[in-house]
């Protein structure tokens, strides 16, 4: 090594790769060697490897550089033992109720060159194929039996395939290749050992299908009906029984009869599933998530690789892929808003202190319409307390309280609750017209009745005639000044903003919104009630239309403009395409309702007139009662009834000058939501995206894709997050 | 109660019966956990003795196929100390964990050293009576997660008002008391026995003979990892009375029990299926032998180690059969002293064959609750090789001054009167 050697190209040792303070979990592989001679005479002996990282199963055990190491170790150990004839076949397993869950990300940001990336993949692909390559003293293979007693994800899947034999445990969960989701691909020899062992079609459906729906996992079940595993076995004595099922294998009692897909497949089938695949890919995401992509090529040539030399090649463009991705802007997106998604949304920012929450034993819902029903579901089906609703309207009432007594007699009837927990759900929900006697001793009261100010503020102040003056006043609004709501009310310190997303059942976000009076026992409670109802509670300054909202309508609206002003629809609604959104925005205009979106636009036009417009064929849309722009929803025929109505200008923008120009607006709308304190941090922007419209982890949610497209200085002046907080730092 | 029958009264139900036949128990199948040493460096260290139990009972379930298992009417498991992996009823508890399907009860129970012997008999009358047709018994002991002793807080009374000597709460120190009350039984004849004890334990295991009954059983450590504990840790095999005669006498000042004349600390777990006849024969379960009695005793606490002289005496007494007639033994060697004990007082040779064929607990250990269903396993075992011998006597000291003993029929008894 001279001076002149570039940093970036030259080979890195692996030892290289485990940085000084690094806070990788390093996992331990000890060995022990197990006598097979019980289960059945003459099965011999075993080398038994366990992967721990010395934490219990709240915190799975990860492959990071130096856990690699200690594989390496491990490995030069069983392959001794091997060498001496004390071992037939060797195998691996983990810590109680996790196998291992893939590579440790938790230093992942400090890969700053494709020469330690690739040092990275190599690492991983060097240590894992021995499982698979094991030889006896005589050059006769060793087989490999990987044990999968829990989580097995990524990387800790992989190590399972590369083994000979895999069992499974009945109760394992979390099996999947959830690589692609993150900007990865499945890289250690997924692509190329799984569609060769399950074939094709099943290898797709798992390394691209699965990641693609908000990363879908498998059961143990799954795996082995799948072909991944080859015997399905309990949990009581899964590690026993694991290895008497190896000692049959060895004995020859038990012979696995599996084909090679990679053989028995034709290459029009293969690469026509691959095809099949790549369209399904494309719709979705138009390139914006190149994992994806490459996973199918890997894919793709896993057929044609084959023997030890297909192998080696086949490893070899894993590394060259993953070598490219590690150090890719996606990626680093990716692993953003994985930490947000799985750390900061369990530790809200800014929340007070969990002590000061109240007790909730009864809940009241003011309305008794279709919102009001699904929240009366949540809170009864997480809180199992009283729940009430209440209406003017006796009629309504009943039909409220049907309404949530079905939705319980039908989760019964798919078995997702037993029928005692059914009839204790259903005689917790009641319904009243009498708000005196509905809320008489409630400690929650929630309003979901028509977005109107002044409605809403009739009904908090009668609400506060009949409650006690500790329970919590909390709202549904998604536009509307909780502020103002809250004025003239005799305690305004016990309202709080709780904007749930629709469908409230799934989406898993709530922003709580906080007015000036707002006290913290309050905001505790509500942060205590949103973690209760299984929702991950993001604080923001009670501001208009909040944080998701203010910026979907932003970016719609910009959108609408264009397409008022003649642009195309197909070209208009298309053109954020190259982002790979879940939705593009005339179908999340159809998903909303035209009517709900007119009405937050002009909220929003009222509290800032110069950005939120109202569009006027919307309103037209609206006037007439339809449910948007396409026919059937497909994006691919305007509705005539709205081709009638329109009235479109002249001046029609292409796809790129909509796109540039919702995005630069976007980014102005996140900078004054900064800059009003709406948030306190960009990560929190980033996050309610995530969650509250499921935007994508390609993206960090939006603002690293605002920085790494330039988007942010052009329309800001500057970025939204430091260089290497999203994205790779340069230079290093 | 007259009133008047309805004339569409439902047919009458048979009703209970008025006179009972007792029902004949007999014993299926037995096994166990490998025993390990107790303490951070036994195999068991990191390992439930919950797990222990489900890992028995699942065994039982899979060598004995024709036995559906929502047919079995109980599951007792006996342990001494009965709270954290011990606790939780233990025999419900591991049922379920077990997989065993949820209407099946279980309960816990305690007799010390005797707890499962007490969990067979007490099933076993169940049976007989007509209460059970189908149980599993058994025990369990981690003696290094439940320290003999923790956790109790003995009544001031037993020793201020004399009930028991002080020296009754201390089981080392209840085996130097049989020593003083028998001076003939002194440490070199208590040392042979433990001798005799390995060296029969070891050519047992040479012979592949222990090993039939021993449940592989995942060992799990935060850091040696799994592994598979095949074999029993506490034996020494090669043991001489010259390494025994220079141990210290912990228990007292130029005393004579020594680590090495008695049986360890331990962890491991039993179980065993027990049927009336007819269930064994209507589900195609091979008994392989039937109980013929028991009977438990008490003696003073602090010679609590002669207890199975007087159970013994009852169970022979009751059941009409003489010490003579009994060609198999399985006694538990707590203390060798106390083995030498019950069989000075029936006269049998210290190293009469008919005695431990293969050892006791000296040598493999005594993880307490569990020892009483590895003797009856292993007896059921020696009556297998020897059709010639009718019946067959299992039988242990029990702590706090008792004994409890079990009399057995060879089930493949050939007629052959070999005593």
């Amino acid at each position: 090594m001279t001076a002149t050697t570039d940093r970036r190209t030259e080979a890195v040792a692996p030892e290289a790769l485990v940085t000084a303070g690094s806070s990788e979990r390093v996992t331990r592989f000890p060995v022990r060697v197990v006598d097979l001679g019980l289960f059945v005479p003459g099965a011999g002996h075993l080398a038994l490897v366990t992967m721990d990282n010395g934490l219990d199963h709240t915190r799975p055990t990860t492959l990071g550089p130096a856990g690699l190491l200690q594989m390496r170790a491990a490995l030069d150990a069983v392959e001794a033992l091997v060498e001496q004839g004390r071992v037939a076949a060797v195998a691996i397993t983990g810590k109680p109720f996790v196998f291992a869950a893939g590579a440790d990300l938790t230093d992942v940001t400090s890969i700053t060159t494709r020469a330690q990336s690739l040092a990275m993949a190599r690492l991983g692909h060097d240590q894992l194929r021995r499982l698979g390559e094991l030889r006896g003293p005589g050059g006769a293979p060793v087989p490999s039996f990987a044990l999968v007693n829990g989580v097995a994800l990524g990387g800790g899947l992989e190590v399972a395939l590369h083994c000979t034999y895999r069992t499974v445990s009945t109760a394992a969960a979390r099996i999947a290749l959830p690589e692609c989701a993150l900007g990865l691909v499945p890289g250690w020899g997924g692509t190329h050992l799984l569609p060769r062992l399950v074939g094709v079609e099943r290898a797709l459906q798992v390394v691209v299908a699965n990641p693609l729906a908000t990363n879908r996992m498998l059961t143990g079940p799954q795996a082995v009906e799948l072909g991944i595993g080859d015997v399905l076995l309990e949990p009581a004595d899964f590690v026993e029984e694991s290895l008497r099922w190896a000692a049959r294998v060895l004995t020859g009692d038990v012979v696995v009869d599996r084909p090679d897909h990679a053989a028995t497949t034709s290459a029009e089938a293969w690469d026509g599933a691959v095809e099949a695949a790549r369209r399904t890919v494309s719709a979705r995401l138009h390139g914006a998530a190149p994992a994806y992509e490459h996973a199918l090529d890997l894919v793709a040539r896993a057929r044609t690789d084959a023997g030890p030399e297909g192998r080696d090649a086949g490893f070899a463009a894993e590394d060259a892929v993953l070598a490219e991705l590690l150090v890719s802007e996606e990626f680093r997106s990716g692993v953003y808003a994985f930490d947000l998604t799985t750390r900061r949304a369990k530790r809200p920012a800014g929340a007070p202190d969990p002590g000061l929450a109240k007790p909730v034993a009864k809940v009241g819902v003011v309305g008794a319409g279709l919102m009001a029903s699904q929240l009366a579901l949540l809170f009864v089906r997480r809180l199992k307390v009283p729940v009430v609703l209440t209406d003017l309207d006796a009629e309504r009432v009943a039909a409220g309280v049907a309404r949530v007594h079905g939705e319980i007699a039908a989760l019964a009837g798919k078995g997702r609750i037993s029928a005692d927990a059914a009839q204790r759900l259903t005689a917790l929900v009641s319904g009243s017209t009498s708000s005196a006697e509905a809320f008489a001793g409630a400690d929650w009261v929630i309003e979901a009745v028509f977005e109107d100010l002044a409605v809403k503020r009739t009904v908090l102040a009668q609400l506060e005639a009949v409650v006690s003056p500790e329970c919590v006043l909390a709202t549904n609004t998604s536009s509307l000044s909780v502020t103002a709501m809250a004025e003239g009310l005799a305690h305004p310190e016990r309202v709080v903003g709780f904007h749930f997303f629709n469908p409230v059942a799934v989406l898993p976000l709530v922003e709580v919104a906080r007015t000036p009076a707002t006290d913290d026992a309050t905001l505790a409670t509500a942060f205590a009630v949103g973690r209760q109802l299984g929702k991950s509670c993001v604080l923001v300054r009670d501001a208009p239309a909040f944080v998701v909202n203010r910026l979907l309508m932003r970016m719609m609206g910009e959108v609408h403009a264009a397409f008022d002003e003649g642009t195309p629809a197909e070209v208009a609604d298309t053109a954020l395409d190259p982002l790979g959104l879940p939705m593009t925005p005339f179908a999340l205009l159809r998903l909303v309702g035209p009517a709900v979106a007119l009405h937050v636009q002009e909220t929003l036009h009222a509290a800032f007139p110069d950005r939120f417009a109202p569009s006027p064929n919307i309103a037209r849309i609206v006037t007439a009662g339809l449910p948007g722009f396409w026919a059937d929803g497909s994006g691919a025929q305007l509705d005539p009834r709205v081709a009638e109505l329109l009235v479109v200008g002249d001046a029609p923008s292409t796809a790129e000058q909509v796109r540039e120009r919702a995005l630069a607006a976007l980014a102005q709308e996140a900078r004054l939501i900064l800059d009003e304190g709406v948030v306190a941090d960009p990560r929190d922007v980033d996050l309610c995206l995530l969650l509250g419209v499921g935007w994508p982890g390609h993206l960090g949610g939006l603002l690293p894709y605002l920085d790494r497209s330039g988007v942010a200085e052009r329309a800001t002046g500057r970025r939204f997050l430091p260089p290497g907080v999203a994205s790779v730092p340069v230079g290093g | 109660m007259n009133a008047a029958p309805t004339t569409d009264a439902p047919p009458a139900r048979p009703g209970p019966p008025q006179a009972r036949t007792l029902r004949d128990v007999v014993f299926v199948d037995g096994v166990r956990t490998p025993f390990g040493r107790a303490g951070e460096k036994g195999m068991y260290a990191q390992t439930r003795a919950d797990d222990l139990v489900v890992r028995c009972l699942r065994e039982l379930l899979r060598r004995n196929p024709t036995l559906p298992p929502a047919r079995v009417d109980e599951v007792a498991i006996a342990a001494t100390t009965q709270t954290g992996d011990q606790g939780l009823t233990l025999g419900r508890s591991a049922a379920l964990l077990a997989g065993l399907p949820t209407s099946v009860p279980g309960f816990a129970i305690d007799r010390m050293c005797a707890g499962a012997m007490t969990a067979v008999t007490t099933t076993a009358s169940g049976i007989a009576a007509g209460a059970y047709d189908v149980v599993i018994a058994g025990g369990v002991e981690h003696m290094g997660h439940h320290p003999m002793g923790s956790g109790l807080d003995p009544n001031p009374r037993l020793v201020a008002e004399r009930i028991v000597d002080p020296s009754a709460l201390v089981m080392g120190a209840t085996a130097e008391n049989i020593h003083d009350r028998y001076p003939h039984l002194t440490k070199d004849r208590a040392d042979a026995f433990a001798v005799l004890s390995q060296q029969r334990y070891a050519a047992a295991v040479a012979a592949g003979k222990v090993q039939a009954d021993l449940v592989p059983t995942a060992t799990r450590h935060a850091e040696a990892g799994w592994g598979l504990a095949t074999a029993d840790e506490p034996p020494r095999p090669g043991t001489t009375v010259e390494d025994l005669a220079i141990l210290r006498t912990p228990f007292r000042a130029a005393g004579r029990v020594t680590a090495g004349n008695a049986a360890g600390l331990n962890d491991g777990a039993t179980a065993c299926l027990l049927t009336s006849a007819q269930t064994a024969q209507e589900l195609g379960l091979t008994p392989r032998m039937r109980m013929v009695g028991f009977a438990f005793a008490g003696v003073e606490p602090e010679v609590m180690g002669v207890g199975p002289v007087p159970a013994t005496e009852k169970l022979l007494a009751r059941t009409g059969v003489g010490i003579d007639e009994v060609g198999l033994i399985e006694v538990n060697e707590a203390f060798a002293v106390q083995v030498l004990a019950f069989l000075d007082h029936f006269g049998i040779a210290d190293d009469d064959p008919r005695v431990n064929p293969w050892g006791g607990a000296i040598a493999v250990g005594h993880p307490l609750a569990s020892s009483g269903v590895r003797l009856m396993t292993q007896l059921a075992r020696h009556f297998e090789e020897r059709p010639d011998v009718r019946y067959g006597l299992t039988t242990m000291c029990i702590g706090i001054g008792m004994g409890g003993a079990v009399l057995w029929e060879n089930a493949g008894h050939d007629g052959g009167d070999a005593r």
